[in-house]
Formats: structure tokens, sequence, C-alpha cells
């Protein structure tokens, strides 16, 4: 755990607390089998809304608690480990763009709003199925926005998008020329192709180097997801192997099933490390933000695929039926795996970024 | 990666400490040893010092700041944790470093000032904190590695000593001790219960050495042999039966060191060949600049990130014991990923230069190959001694997990 505020430490713990108390995975059952147009859960994201998580990282002055990264990655922590299904990540990631590109007038328009949870955000970039944010035909002229984003996450009930063009981000706030269309993935949470046709967009300050400071703050808040995910997929799994007898044993007695777990628990250890690395980076204004979230995102990547796997392994037949929550973290972790970048992506880019 | 992440520089409310620290490295430590270090002093035999790396020697043993926190009444310097970091990073500014080591600082002297008598700690500390005794570790013997609790060598009561006989394998620089630390068996009825802590002169009658030749061609380890020892009374530790107590919290002390413990692993990766510049020497580069074979790239890419997670988790876990309660189980953590680096690390290397890599002597081959290959074949004891990886394992999951003993 890195060295946390006093503010922090309550945030974390409260965040924890009403994780645990009022949304467990069973909500997210109820969710995925109630499946709401807007794919997430309406009543969690006001609770959230009304705690401020929302306005996590805008400012005092524009209505929100202006606390960092570090902090918003506390909290998406512990929604991950019971995988809360809400758009605070999304959200999150699209208030970055305007706290780093806004002019004052857009900030002042949106950041109140999206920090009293009223408005839902969404961050759209990609044009295919892989992550490839130099791959961008998005175009612009004369204030109109027309492309096709693929996946985009909470793109069903998102009111602002934040569109990446091949010259950088725009605002697009209204419906007109936007035709969003759902796109069901395993994880039951809203992804939805979104076509902009001469949609109204406004440009924010920045260019093509917003945009990688954007997806890198994504990518970030994804990672501490993650963490909390393969935290609590690992969690479960231990418990169960102290409780399930076979051969007249208890599994947690097998050492091959006890150096699985040590493992297992090694990498959680570095995950821990390069994630809040990431998280403090950004909010420090390091200049290599981007190779510590490279590492942050590629690493997170590696350890949930190893957890979420050996979950369902690990619980044998019980993991593989749908009344077990195993499933549901196998599920959500290969579709977080492949947002903002898999592992040979962020692999790749901190080659480059050291010069080999 | 050529050089560690930076460990940022918060506010200082030791400034006045550390200018104190300051003024006392310019004055005392030679710039003309800057950067060496004595990393390999337990396992290499003992060099003739030169002067200046005496001088060096005597004023750190003289302050006591080779083993920073430590009671100074027994020699030590008496530094909270906050003041011996700020040492730490003044000396390392400077490129100054630490010329007290060994298995006496590192495991032996911590254990003693749990566990020793009054007596025992000002006779034994104060030369450890010098770097004036060697110590080496009478533990495993040849059935007894692993499973370190099956060991026989016996220490049978007569009145005012023990009488020892049996042997001792994998003695880390045994031919250059001045003392052991040991494990013995004093009851032959109980397994944990009946074992003993006993420190012995090696030079003492019956006491005989015998260097291992390793698959790298040196010798850090040796057998020893005890023929009819008798070691004073007055030297265990502790009461006859709570050696296995004891000999564990010494072990802990020990993956503690071997996992790095913030500084070892780190130097090592910093200080050693830089993998990316020596791929792209030996492999080539592509039209853009990236080294030609990508699929080695990828596997250097992983293994840099690893590197940086781990050295990020020695840093996170430094600044977790805050509270400090000594070495803990997550040591088990960082030993094993410690080695695994170290060993993947090595592989790479040697797979890099292909056949110029495995030179064994001789002409032909760089300095620094000859020296990356016999590293490559030492470090395969890195994941066996100190507690093998699988032993480790186990100890993550019964201390960590809670899982159960699977005996």
């Amino acid at each position: 755990m890195a060295v946390l505020t006093e503010e922090q430490t309550m945030l974390r713990d409260m965040a924890r607390e009403w994780a645990d108390n009022e949304a467990p995975v069973g909500a997210f059952r109820k969710m995925r089998d109630a499946a709401p147009a807007a794919f997430y859960d309406a009543d969690a994201w006001r609770a959230q809304a009304e705690m401020g998580w929302a306005g996590i990282l805008v400012p005092e002055a524009q209505g929100g608690a202006g606390m960092g990264y570090l902090s918003l990655g506390l909290v998406l922590e512990q929604l991950g480990r019971n995988l809360v299904a809400t758009p605070l990540a999304a959200t999150a990631a699209a208030t970055s763009a305007l706290i780093l590109g806004g002019s004052e007038a857009q900030r002042a328009e949106w950041l109140p709003r999206i920090a009293a949870g009223d408005v839902v955000a969404a961050l759209a970039v990609d044009e295919g199925p892989r992550f490839a944010p130099e791959r961008i035909e998005t175009r612009v002229e004369d204030g109109r926005l027309s492309g096709t984003k693929y996946f985009v996450a909470e793109g069903d009930s998102a009111r602002l998008f934040v569109v990446a063009a091949a010259d950088g981000l725009y605002l697009v706030s209204g419906d007109e020329g936007v035709t969003r269309s759902a796109r069901k993935l395993v994880d039951a949470r809203s992804h939805a192709e979104v076509r902009f046709e001469g949609a109204r967009a406004e440009k924010l300050e920045g260019g093509r180097d917003l945009v990688t400071q954007v997806t890198d703050r994504a990518a970030a808040a994804l990672s501490a997801e993650m963490l909390g995910m393969a935290e609590a997929a690992f969690a479960q799994t231990n418990d169960y192997l102290k409780t399930r007898v076979q051969f007249g044993q208890v599994l947690s007695s097998f050492q091959a099933l006890q150096h699985r777990m040590a493992k297992m628990l090694t990498e959680l250890e570095l995950t821990r490390s390069v994630v809040e690395g990431a998280l403090e980076a950004i909010d420090s204004g390091r200049a290599n933000v981007s190779q510590e979230v490279s590492l942050a995102k590629a690493t997170a990547n590696e350890t949930l695929h190893l957890v979420s796997r050996e979950m369902v392994q690990l619980h044998g037949g019980i993991g593989m039926t749908d009344e077990h929550d195993a499933g549901f973290y196998l599920k959500r972790a290969r579709v977080l795996e492949a947002m903002w970048g898999n592992a040979a992506w962020h692999r790749d880019r901190f080659a480059r970024l050291n010069g080999y | 990666m050529a050089t560690a992440p930076e460990i940022d520089a918060p506010a200082d409310p030791l400034g006045a400490f550390r200018s104190e620290v300051r003024d006392w490295l310019a004055a005392h430590f030679p710039p003309s040893l800057k950067g060496k270090d004595n990393a390999m002093s337990a396992v290499e035999g003992p060099h003739e010092n030169s002067p200046e790396e005496d001088a060096w020697q005597a004023a750190m043993g003289e302050k006591g700041w080779g083993v920073p926190t430590w009671p100074s009444d027994y020699g030590g310097g008496g530094l909270s944790r906050a003041e011996a970091r700020v040492l730490q990073e003044e000396m390392a500014r400077i490129g100054a470093w630490n010329p007290i080591g060994g298995m006496g600082v590192m495991m032996f002297g911590p254990t003693l000032l749990e566990y020793g008598s009054e007596e025992q700690k000002s006779e034994h500390i104060p030369a450890i904190a010098k770097g004036t005794v060697r110590w080496c570790q009478g533990y495993s013997e040849p059935g007894a590695g692993s499973d370190l609790a099956s060991l026989q060598c016996f220490a049978e009561d007569k009145g005012d000593h023990y009488l020892v006989n049996g042997q001792k394998t994998w003695t880390s620089g045994g031919q250059w001790a001045d003392k052991c630390f040991m494990l013995v068996r004093t009851d032959r009825t109980k397994k944990h219960e009946g074992i003993t802590f006993l420190l012995c002169d090696m030079d003492t009658p019956g006491v005989e050495v015998k260097p291992i030749r390793l698959i790298s061609g040196s010798s850090p380890f040796c057998e020893t042999f005890f023929t009819n020892v008798q070691v004073p009374k007055a030297n265990r530790v502790g009461a006859e039966g709570q050696g296995w107590t004891i000999g564990k919290r010494l072990l802990q002390h020990e993956r503690s060191s071997l996992s790095g413990g913030g500084s070892a692993a780190g130097r090592l990766f910093a200080q050693g060949t830089p993998l990316a510049p020596l791929a792209k020497t030996f492999v080539g580069e592509d039209e853009q600049g990236r080294i030609a074979d990508p699929e080695l790239r990828g596997r250097i890419a992983r293994h840099e990130m690893d590197l940086r997670a781990f050295l990020a988790t020695l840093r996170r876990a430094s600044q977790e014991v805050a509270s400090n309660q000594g070495p803990s189980a997550t040591t088990s953590i960082m030993k094993n990923v410690g080695a695994r680096l170290i060993q993947e690390r090595s592989e790479l290397l040697i797979e890099i230069r292909g056949l110029a890599g495995l030179g064994w002597e001789g002409e032909g081959f760089e300095a620094d190959a000859l020296k990356d290959a016999r590293a490559w074949l030492f470090g395969k004891a890195v994941s066996i001694y100190g507690g093998s990886s699988e032993i480790q394992n186990n100890v993550i999951a019964k201390r960590i997990l809670g899982m159960l003993d699977h005996q």
C-alpha cells in the first residue's frame, strides 16, 4: 500500500465498506439479470455520486473533491473487488480530458454536472476491436464530427462523449448525428458502437498528445480496478481451497495447489506496487507517466489473466457454473485486458520509450 | 534499463542529520574508493586491502555506521530507520559503500541481539560491527537441506561443554571464517524441539573444512566436519532445545538480505550489463532502430518490467515497515522474485551473445562476457540457497495464506 494521507485512508475504507455492504457481487448479478438499457447499476451510481466519487478528479472550484488519481484508484480498486457496475471509470477518463484540455467555459459547463453525478461521460477512441490510438480516421469539418467508434464503454447512456479525431480530442454533447448500437460483450456491461455523422463537436486543447495523456489516465484507472478484481478473485479462491475436501483432505493441504497460490500472491504484490506507482506518477506530474502506465497496465493484465483463469480451474466444476461468481471475474477480466492496450501493446511501448 | 528508478526526495525533516552525515563522509570516505563495494565479501575470500580500504573500514567501524540501526552500546550506529535511510542516500550520492558486511551483519548479528545473553552480545556484536570477525553458517547437512529440521550433527552434554560430532555442508565462506553459528541436535527423540543453537570457533581442534567446487568453477561453499569438537556451554544461544526457534528467526533475516534488502539486488541490476544495447550489438536493429529479433525484444521488455515492479515493491515494503517489526514472511515473496529475475537476466545475457556468451576462460572473450557466464552458472544457486523457491512457496502458503500443513 502506498503511503496514504488521512483523507485517502478514509476514502479507501469508506469505499470498501460501502462496496461490501451495499454492492456485493450479488448486486452485479441482479443488474445482469435485469439487463437495464444502460447496462449499469443506477442506484449504485447515484449513491456513489452522493458520496462525491463522481467528482474525485473534479477541482473543488467546480464542485468536486480535487483529490487526484491515487484517490480515484483506491475507490476503483474497492469497486473492482465486487465487480460494481457503475460508469465511474469511464466518466473519470472523460473528466481527465476536460481537466487537461478544456477551456474555462467547457470546464464550467461540464465539470459541476459530472461531479454531481448528473452526467455520464464516455471516452471514444478506437475504430476497431483493438486499441490503436495511432489509427484514427474520424474527421471534423466546420465543427461537425464524423466517424465510427467501436466498443465505447458506457456508450449506451453517455450524455457527453470525448471523441478522438485525427487531430486530437473533441467534445460531443448532443444526440444529433449520434447513433448508438449496443454491443453485448461477455462481461454484461455497456459497450456501444457509436456512429457520429456530422455531430456538433468542440475541440479540446492539446492535439494528439492529449489523446496519449487521457488514454494513459484511463489505463491507469482500469489497472486499479483490475488490481481489486484480482485480489478478490484470489481471496475467494484461497477461501474455497480451505473448505473443499477431496481424497479425504482439504484442498489447501496439497502442495501443488499451495505453490500455485504462492505464485499468484507474488504477482499480486508486484502489481500493487506498479499500479500505485502509475497513479502517483500522474498525480505528481512526472515526465515518465507513459512508461509507468505501460508498466502498470501490462502487469495488471498478466496478473488478472492468471488469477481469473486459476479461479475457475481451482474451483473445479462449480467454477464453470453461472451460479458461481468465478465466471464473472473471468469475463470482466478479458474485457478490461483488451481495453486501452493489452499486455503486448504496453510492452512494445515500454520498449520503445526505453529506446530499444 | 541502465539505472534503477529514482527515489523521490520527500521534504527532509532530518536536514541537520543529513548535513552531519555529509560532512563526516566528506572527511572520511576516500574518493579513490568510489563505486567499489563489498557485495561479494560473503562468498569471496579475503583480499589484500589497500591502506585506503583499511582506513575506510576502520572509520565506519568506529562510527558504528556499517550497522547503523544496531544499538550503540554494542558498537552499532544507534540510528533510527529514517536516519539510516539518510545515511544510505548520502553514501549512494557520492558512490560510497559499506565496508562492513558478511553473514555476521546480515543474519547472525540481528539474531544474537534478539536472543543472545548480555555476555554474548558484548563479546560478539562489537567485533561484527567493526568487521573484524568473519562468521559462517553451520545449518545444512548432506541429509538435511530443505528439510533442515532432520539435521543429525550431534552435541552431547559433557557438563561444562558439548562434544560435537557430525558434518555440515554448504558452509558459505567456511574456509575463511573465524567463527561458526550452528544448529546441532541435542535430543534425538524430538525433531524440532531437539535442536540447539551453538557458536563454535573454527580453529577449535576437530573442525575440518573442505571447499566444494561448483559448476561455475568457484568454491564459495565448504563441507565442514566436526570430530569430537568441544564447545563450551557458554557458547549456547538461548536454552537447550530452543535452537529451531532461533534458527528460523535467523533464516528470516537471511531471506530478507537475499531478497535484496532494497539495495543488493538493485545494485546488481543497476551496475550489471544492460540488456537492450547488448542485444542491438549482437542481434542488430531493424529499420526503426528496434532490436531486430522481435521475440527477444518482447522478452527483454517483459524482464525489464518485472524488474521495475520488483524494485518498486522493495521500495513499497520499506515504506510500509514504518511500524517495523523486523523481517516478515513477505520476504519469502521477494526472495523468490529476486531469484527469478537474477536467473532470467543471466539467461538473457548468455542468449544475446550466442556462443560468445558461453566462454569459460582464455583468449577471444570479452571480460564482461566471461564474468556474466560465471555469474549465470553461480546464479543457479540463488533459487536453492537460503531456502529453495519451493520452500519459500511453502512458507508463503502457510504463513501468509494460512493454508494447511501438507505433511
